[in-house]
């Protein structure tokens, strides 16, 4: 029976291959006219134009200028400068609130609860100075800035910014040999990286579409993006006058981000000049109308959606890192705890890269959520240098205000030069476990994984490197 | 007896709580199948957020949505499974996210198919249509961002163009919750066979061809006499679709008889 109706399909697909060659070539153009000429049909009969009333179209004339030769870079840098310049000036109050509410208040409360129900020192430290200070501190640090600056970027992708954006750069990704959507998934990935790295089915071509996996990464993240706008503020705002430093700090975030966006081209060049050759597909890209942003549910959605569930996720990740760093705080080898033992043994090639042990270290520790980064630099800092603010064992001190975390990052011996490498490893660095687990799944490759897991550590090693060492020859 | 919305109460959030459950993301133990088609960025996300009352990522750039996404809702106590499917332009090439919406289309036997279009922009959108309806018979075209059609002076003769397509039409603004409950209802009358679609079959196609995929069509529906999309099976097997070829040998085609 099986074989009988086999045969009978292969002679459909015979018969399908000898009316294909009687046919010829034209039958996809043939049909596809077919079917824009049944298209025409229908709308002419059913669809009614006021052609003098829609002359005016306000969408075209502000195409013309957002897309325009001159005017589409500075714009789009001027929105960007805008969307974090409200972060960074909206976030600094509500994170000193957190801070003291969560760190002066209930932290001490926490403690003495602990005491009143004698719990052991070991049990009481890995509770409370583990877990649920790391995640107190992601909440504090990670928080403000994220309320803030998801909600804009939301509803300027809800206005249609985003293709505007892609069409901007589309010259220059086909330059380098990339696809020109990559602009969308890169703009995806200032969001996160695992959701530019999955937006990148939208690209057909094999090839295309890894170079532009592979580079997603250099998109900052919203990991990455409160990192960036802390350590401006406390670092490159103070460099300068104060009436100045908001201006300073946020062209320094911006000129990462740019900075990011130049490797994703040098990376996307490089690729398709060596293992990843070949042509560069044309494609249509479709600049949507504009639309006004539904405002406060496009707020309300992105606040619930977005916001919460990546602090979510930064403090899954942030409550076993805390007991991490904790143990390794607390637990002797010899006379020395493992953190600072391992701390000791990274310094000395941290130097090198113009960073420490503690940032190296972080780096690790932090590999599954580049949100906590940051806390647990400041966890191991004071645990490790030992700077005590508070009573005994602990690590109480106040971290109510960017000050607190600056005078915190200072004791640990940061300088400029550190935090502008920080900056820069911040940007290029592995991708978080999620977007790793995300670039497996779509590549199917371990290879390619790897590639584009170690790629931009590589490249921060090499740049942070090169940074430090003009940075002493010129300045000491 | 049935509870059919009332359009007056449709910029209300409870506007049909009484025949209308949203279900999230239990999507087991349906009835129906609905799928949502249509080109980038006319609204599908957001019609799917309006029926199902998740909050699915949307954002006005097409290329949002590349892997499929369920809901489900609930209406005269029928269950519906709603898979919201990446926007494409047309089911003729390959591309990774187009591959997906067209396998759902023909291999997940959706009860009823909604294509969403762009009414501003309904000319390159019928694209698709054509295209859609070539495959599958029940489906209904959702008319959504009407208010931008509005806005830019574009009146659509609903009428017609439901004659002209051979399905139900339903004007809807999703963003603002207009039109959801007459959408709703429309599928519900599909999906229980109380509306019979005549779908529009491509018409203008040079004669040569067309004679082939009589041919084509005709030997097919001798092997499998329940398909009902041989024609477009047709299209496929002359392009050299070596995936339907394959899904022909391998007798997934044949799962799709009704």
């Amino acid at each position: 029976m099986k074989s009988k109706i086999n045969n009978n399909i292969e002679r459909i697909i015979a018969l399908s291959e000898e009316l294909r060659w009687q046919i010829g070539d034209d039958f996809h153009d043939n049909l596809a006219e077919s079917i824009y000429a049944d298209a025409s049909k229908i709308v002419e009969d059913a669809v009614i134009k006021d052609n003098e009333k829609a002359k005016f179209r306000l969408d075209a004339k502000i195409d013309k200028i957002v897309t325009s030769k001159i005017w589409g870079f500075p714009i789009m840098l001027f929105i960007l400068g805008i969307v974090l310049w409200l972060t960074i000036i909206g976030a600094n109050y509500p994170s000193a609130m957190l801070a003291s509410v969560l760190l002066d208040t209930f932290l001490p409360i926490l403690k003495n609860t602990g005491e009143a129900l004698g719990f052991p020192w070991w049990l009481s430290g890995f509770l409370f100075d583990g877990v649920y200070l790391a995640v107190a501190w992601v909440i504090a640090v990670m928080l403000p800035p994220m309320a803030i600056f998801f909600p804009l970027f939301t509803l300027l992708e809800d206005f249609g910014y985003l293709p505007r954006v892609a069409f901007n750069m589309d010259s220059l990704f086909k330059k380098s040999g990339a696809h020109g959507k990559q602009a969308l998934t890169m703009s995806m990935g200032f969001g996160c990286n695992a959701a530019g790295v999955i937006a990148t089915r939208i690209i057909d071509s094999p090839r295309e579409r890894l170079i532009a996996i592979i580079t997603n990464n250099f998109s900052l993240c919203n990991g990455r993006w409160p990192t960036q706008i802390l350590l401006a503020t406390i670092f490159i705002g103070a460099v300068v006058p104060e009436s100045y430093s908001s201006f300073a700090s946020l062209s320094a975030v911006i000129g990462i981000a740019v900075l990011g966006i130049f490797f994703m081209f040098f990376f996307s060049w490089a690729l398709s000049k060596t293992v990843l050759k070949g042509e560069v597909s044309t494609f249509n890209l479709e600049l949507p109308p504009y639309r006004p942003p539904v405002f406060w549910k496009t707020i309300y959605t992105s606040l619930i959606d977005r916001t919460i569930i990546v602090l979510w996720r930064a403090i899954v990740f942030a409550a076993p890192a805390g007991a991490v760093i904790w143990l390794i705080s607390n637990i002797y080898v010899g006379n020395e705890s493992i953190a600072s033992w391992t701390i000791h043994s990274l310094d000395g090639f941290g130097f090198l890269l113009g960073l420490n042990g503690v940032i190296l270290l972080a780096y690790i520790v932090a590999i599954p959520a580049n949100e906590i980064v940051i806390p647990t630099i400041l966890m191991l800092t004071v645990m490790v240098t030992g700077i005590h603010g508070g009573v005994g064992e602990g690590v109480m001190f106040e971290l109510d205000s960017v000050t607190a975390t600056a005078a915190i990052l200072k004791a640990g011996g940061w300088t400029l030069l550190t935090a502008i490498n920080v900056m820069l490893f911040s940007l290029l660095h592995n991708p978080c476990s999620t977007t790793i687990y995300t670039i497996y799944k779509e590549t199917n490759s371990l290879k390619w994984t790897v590639i584009a897991s170690v790629l931009p550590v590589v490249a921060g090693f090499i740049v942070t490197f090169l940074v430090a060492q003009i940075w002493r020859i010129l300045i000491g | 007896m049935e509870n059919k919305p009332k359009s007056a109460c449709e910029t209300c959030s409870h506007f049909n709580a009484e025949g209308l459950k949203k279900l999230g993301v239990r999507t087991v133990d349906f009835d129906f199948v609905i799928a949502l088609a249509g080109n980038p960025n006319t609204g599908k996300s957001t019609v799917f957020n309006a029926l199902t009352g998740l909050r699915q990522h949307t954002g006005n750039w097409p290329g949002k949505t590349v892997a499929r996404a369920e809901g489900a809702f609930e209406y005269n106590n029928q269950k519906y499974k709603l898979v919201d499917l990446p926007g494409t332009y047309s089911l003729l090439s390959t591309s990774e996210d187009e591959e997906v919406a067209r396998d759902f289309i023909l291999f997940g036997k959706p009860t009823v198919t909604v294509i969403v279009v762009d009414a501003s922009r309904l000319e390159r959108n019928l694209n698709l249509v054509l295209q859609i309806l070539e495959i599958t018979n029940n489906a209904v075209l959702c008319l959504n961002l009407m208010d931008e059609a509005k806005r830019n002076h574009i009146t659509i003769d609903t009428r017609i163009l439901a004659k002209d397509l051979g399905i139900p039409v339903v004007p809807t603004s999703a963003r603002f919750q207009e039109g959801i409950p007459e959408l709703i209802q429309t599928i519900s009358e599909l999906a229980n066979g109380k509306i019979q679609c005549k779908p529009h079959k491509i018409k203008s196609i040079p004669k040569n061809i067309e004679k082939s995929v009589q041919e084509l069509s005709t030997a097919i529906e001798k092997e499998y006499p329940n398909i009902s999309n041989s024609r477009w099976i047709a299209f496929r097997l002359l392009e050299g679709d070596t995936q339907i070829i394959e899904a022909l040998r391998t007798g997934k085609i044949a799962n799709n008889e009704i």
